[in-house]
């Protein structure tokens, strides 16, 4: 096929083209400077995280290889460390605390969240929709020490005069508190997951004479699964990493909970509530900052474990 | 910046010493995603100011070709490209700033791509990045493009509305007008005509046989009777293979070199 050429041989070279393909102009150098620019920036996230590690793990550290016995830190559930005899640090009641009340906040907050994003995303039109969105986007934006003061002053009360039980401060409180608390933001990003899918999946489902519940149950949520996945995975993080509302809403009393009834206290809370009180670098304050790296590592674990389900999501 | 037109053809001087008789020469080109072979050992050379059309069925190459072509293959992840591709005598693979290559090169992909903004805007956008600002020039260089593009009758009342809220069909001429702002040198086409009706495809061919004499073309289409109607030479892929590139009346006269390019273009396929 190279033989036939010849006939327009010589002016197939347009010098002058070529020549820009050599000359790094200053589109060019305003290119590589931002993409140095974005480069700086998303590395400074990572040496943040990496920096706050460091710094938590520095302050913890002597006390997970000198005094710390695994069993008992993990397995009991006994924690009293201003006792100035034989101080006890157990946290499996705390750990039992921060499961039960995220767990619970979960099964208030899934279905909610998930149901509201539904109705603003596939049924509420025009006002409905966008009086709804700023709402909910008001909502996410309430403070927890206020979410915390309604389990207080308002859920406590309540609680006690509908279950006659004598403490309304308990799991159930601070299940549903931090269940609303997270519930705003797991709509929000809910109901972007459900705006991406592209109307032409709904439109071809439609066609084919699907119910509309069908097209949302069979196309939309399967299509929009990662994204909600996501914001589910965003609601744990939240209700573990939750510290002001838990404080208040708890009971805040070392316990291994029962029943939805019973007061607990929160890993967050712990140290949120302690920190203060206990002698900088003495043994309290460097378990409070092993709890810190206990956190840490499984906020880790569960975003870690939300990527790769995600990327299992998407390859299959 | 680049004059278009005319001018350009004439350009006869200052070739480089390696001076290279084709537009565009393709040799032993392999293109590979992960272990896929998309394209494997392409030998093929297009003459300036001629349409060169690419025909095959699916898979056989031809996107993978134009993006390889145009260096999209730095965007696309896993996407690997071996062999030589000289665009105007230049390896493409060595060059200081492949943005300056693709700005000479325009493409139009299978499915319209209005950009967010007026339609207006859709056009002005390659020229703006060139540096043109006057507002002038840039109406000429729009009203130019979309009339040649077969848009200007439907839009020249809106041209401020949204690119992305025009039909399908009117999408891809955006797309194609779009294309034609860059004053390319090159203009790729990739299956343009899947979004367009009948007659405005008819349209859009009769333009591209006229912008023969400013730029050269790489049509690859789904239609045979397409690459007959317009193309100089056609190429037939396959599989990844490039099996057959000759006169395109050869080609649907019988004159092959290979029974499956026959096969094909008398649609006996398969």
């Amino acid at each position: 096929m190279g033989t036939s050429t010849q006939a327009l041989s010589n002016r197939a070279t347009d010098a002058r083209v070529t020549e820009d393909f050599d000359r790094r102009d200053f589109d060019w150098y305003v290119d590589k400077l931002v993409a140095g620019l974005v480069f700086v920036c998303g590395i400074s996230a990572i040496l943040f995280v990496l920096g706050i590690f460091f710094f938590v793990t520095k302050e913890g550290i002597g006390f997970v290889f000198e005094k710390m016995d695994f069993r008992e830190f993990f397995l009991t559930p006994y924690w009293s460390p201003s006792d100035a005899e034989d101080p006890e640090y157990g946290i499996l009641a705390l750990m039992a605390g921060t499961a039960s009340v995220t767990g619970l906040a979960m099964l208030v907050a899934v279905p909610f969240s998930l149901g509201a994003a539904i109705f603003i995303a596939e049924f509420a039109s025009g006002k409905t929709r966008e009086v709804l969105k700023v709402l909910v986007e008001l909502l996410a934006a309430i403070p927890s020490v206020v979410w915390g003061f309604i389990g207080l002053v308002i859920m406590n009360p309540l609680l006690i005069k509908w279950f006659d039980i004598p403490v309304g401060l308990c799991v159930l409180n601070a299940g549903i508190i931090l269940g609303l608390m997270a519930a705003p933001i797991m709509t929000s990003i809910a109901e972007d997951a459900l705006k991406a899918v592209p109307d032409r999946y709904r439109e071809a489902a439609e066609a084919m004479g699907a119910t509309r519940w069908q097209v949302i149950y069979k196309v939309v949520l399967p299509a929009a699964k990662n994204g909600l996945l996501g914001g589910v995975l965003l609601g744990v993080g939240r209700g573990f990493g939750e510290t002001m509302a838990v404080l208040m809403a708890t009971g805040h009393a070392v316990n291994i909970p029962n029943s939805v009834f019973d007061s607990v206290r929160a890993l967050t809370a712990t140290i949120a509530a302690e920190l203060g009180e206990a002698v900088v670098g003495g043994e309290h304050y460097q378990v409070l900052f092993t709890i810190g790296i206990f956190l840490f590592l499984v906020t880790f674990i569960i975003n870690l474990s939300a990527d790769l389900i995600v990327r299992g999501i998407r390859k299959g | 910046m680049v004059s278009s037109g005319a001018a350009a053809v004439a350009s006869d001087t200052g070739a480089p010493a390696d001076n290279f008789p084709s537009k565009l020469e393709i040799r032993n080109l392999t293109i590979r995603y992960g272990h896929t072979v998309a394209l494997r050992g392409v030998n093929l050379a297009v003459r300036e100011h001629e349409i060169f059309g690419i025909i095959g069925p699916a898979n056989a190459g031809k996107t993978s070709l134009l993006k390889a072509i145009n260096r999209m293959d730095v965007f696309t992840s896993g996407m690997k490209v071996d062999g030589e591709i000289r665009f105007n005598g230049r390896d493409t693979s060595r060059l200081s700033n492949v943005y300056a290559l693709r700005s000479r090169i325009g493409v139009v992909f299978p499915l319209p791509v209005g950009l967010p903004m007026t339609v207006y805007d859709n056009v002005a956008l390659s020229p703006r990045l060139r540096g043109i600002k006057s507002k002038a020039d840039l109406d000429v260089i729009v009203q130019r493009c979309l009339t040649r593009a077969a848009l200007w009758d439907e839009v020249k009342d809106r041209l401020h509305a949204l690119g992305s809220l025009l039909s399908g069909g009117q999408q891809q001429r955006l797309t194609i007008a779009r294309a034609l702002s860059q004053e390319p040198d090159l203009l790729m086409l990739d299956e343009f005509s899947i979004a367009v009706d009948p007659v405005t495809t008819m349209r859009i061919e009769d333009v591209l046989k006229e912008l023969r004499q400013e730029v050269t073309i790489l049509l690859v289409t789904n239609l045979v009777q397409q690459a007959r109607r317009l193309a100089d030479r056609t190429a037939f892929f396959l599989n990844g293979e490039c099996v057959e590139v000759g006169v395109t009346e050869d080609l649907f006269t019988g004159e092959v070199k290979d029974q499956r390019t026959r096969d094909y273009v008398e649609g006996r396929f398969g």
